[in-house]
């Protein structure tokens, strides 16, 4: 599948030719040109670029890990570590029946509180739209959270989940990744932690290497043994 | 610094200058990418004697909202020089001098950043200048493109920007403080290599038609010399140990 990747900077010709535009580039005449620092891909009919850098912007559908910053008597704000709030509506946590005055929101998610979310809508013209009632979504009781790049939160996962499996595996530990660089690991051992812990600040900081899932499985292991 | 004669040879009979460059010649540039852990992006740039730090925050919130727009991200500048950085002790609030630059460098970087992707936001660049000498605003707009790269603003271009003049009847590239002082013409010059436009024009003295021609073409061929540094900043960077 090696489609001529190529390091990119802001301006760098990617290609040239009848390519469909996708994230990250620009036509300008028929030279595509990249708008990001990253990793150029061309395909048979588009080309784009993986960002190596920049904050999250939401996507629908994305799972998020958010923070209660305040709330309203209609709905709560969350961060997202993005540039914009998660808006969250009380409607979605008490159902239709919710009502203003009977029912307080305080009582189901505080401030600070870290909440696993999906993003339900968001367009350039508003906020986006926060829910939380799906399955796997909902307040975070238990866990620690670390603070990845958002760009690096796809080398995390690796290729169909390879990456993260390898971690889950040798710690025993749960680890929720919201597509907004925050990660939420909970562990039974302390030990499993502290090693779930590192590894992923590992492939955040080496996200551009070659065979990382190696060196963190052998990482990993080194640690199990002594 | 300081240790300059008063009175010099601006450019002698051999073509060479007051700090022994040659008239197409650009000061020492290096450019450093990430050197500010919490800023979102950042760069320092040593131009000569001159030595600047920008740091970048956003795209994030606009504060007071008024000043936010519903169809395009906003940028705003602030290019302020320490009160150590010249030779007589600065007052550090904004002077007019100040004010200006910041505008001119944030209309200089506007062509480049897309930041209609983020409406509602802001995006903030702090230029501090540590020492200056002459040539401050170009090497604060080619620091600050970098360091808005380094954030991740998507940009059609980097800008690079470098300085021309006319010292004793020639056209130099790169005028430094002393030939900014005793020269006949400065032109600071903001390009995007790639795309091969301008973004600063800035002219202070005389020319004719002829010399202002050259002194495009000589300020554009800096700005060249100047991006392949801003390149390799972030390549080294973001690919420094991998390979390609």
């Amino acid at each position: 599948m090696e489609n001529k990747r190529k390091y990119v900077i802001p301006g760098d010709l990617v290609t040239t030719g009848p390519f469909r535009p996708e994230q990250n580039v620009i036509l300008e005449g028929n030279k595509i040109i990249s708008t990001s620092i990253g990793i150029s891909e061309i395909y048979d009919d588009s080309v784009r670029v993986i960002p190596l850098t920049g904050k999250y912007i939401p996507k629908i559908d994305d799972l998020v890990i958010g923070k209660v910053l305040s709330h309203t008597s209609l709905s709560w704000e969350l961060d997202i570590n993005s540039c914009y709030v998660g808006f969250l509506p009380a409607q979605d946590v008490f159902g239709r029946d919710f009502s203003a005055h009977a029912d307080e929101l305080a009582s189901k998610l505080k401030t600070g509180d870290l909440v696993a979310a999906r993003i339900a809508n968001f367009d350039r013209t508003r906020d986006p739209l926060i829910t939380i009632s799906d399955r796997d979504l909902g307040k975070i009781d238990s866990g620690t959270l670390v603070k990845i790049s958002p760009s690096k939160v796809p080398r995390l996962i690796g290729k169909r989940g390879t990456m993260i499996q390898t971690i889950e595996m040798a710690t025993d530990a749960a680890i929720t990744i919201g597509q907004n660089g925050w990660v939420v690991v909970s562990c039974e051992s302390h030990e499993g932690l502290l090693k779930a812990k590192k590894a992923i600040q590992m492939v955040n900081e080496k996200a551009h290497v070659a065979n990382l899932t190696d060196q963190v499985k052998k990482m990993l292991e080194s640690k199990s043994e002594s | 610094m300081g240790g300059r004669e008063a009175t010099m040879v601006l450019l002698d009979e051999n073509g060479i200058r007051c700090d022994g460059r040659k008239i197409d010649e650009t000061r020492k540039i290096t450019i450093k990418a990430g050197v500010l852990k919490n800023a979102d992006g950042s760069a320092y740039i040593e131009f000569g004697d001159n030595k600047i730090l920008v740091g970048i925050f956003g795209p994030r919130d606009v504060h007071p909202k008024h000043m936010s727009d519903t169809d395009t991200g906003i940028l705003r500048v602030r290019y302020h020089m320490e009160p150590f950085s010249v030779t007589e002790r600065k007052n550090p609030a904004p002077s007019r001098r100040e004010i200006e630059i910041s505008k001119v460098i944030k209309e200089a970087l506007e062509p480049a950043v897309m930041l209609e992707k983020f409406p509602r936001t802001a995006v903030d660049v702090f230029i501090e200048v540590l020492q200056a000498d002459g040539g401050t605003r170009c090497a604060a707009l080619s620091a600050a493109s970098v360091a808005l790269a380094d954030a991740g603003i998507p940009m059609r271009d980097l800008v690079a920007a470098c300085a021309s003049g006319k010292v004793a009847d020639t056209i130099v590239l790169d005028v430094n403080n002393e030939e900014d002082q005793a020269g006949q013409a400065d032109m600071p010059i903001g390009y995007m290599p790639n795309l091969k436009k301008i973004t600063l024009l800035q002219l202070d003295g005389i020319l004719t038609p002829e010399e202002y021609k050259k002194c495009v073409e000589v300020g554009v061929n800096g700005c060249k010399i100047v991006y392949e540094l801003q390149k390799k900043a972030l390549t080294d960077k973001y690919f420094g140990n991998g390979s390609d």
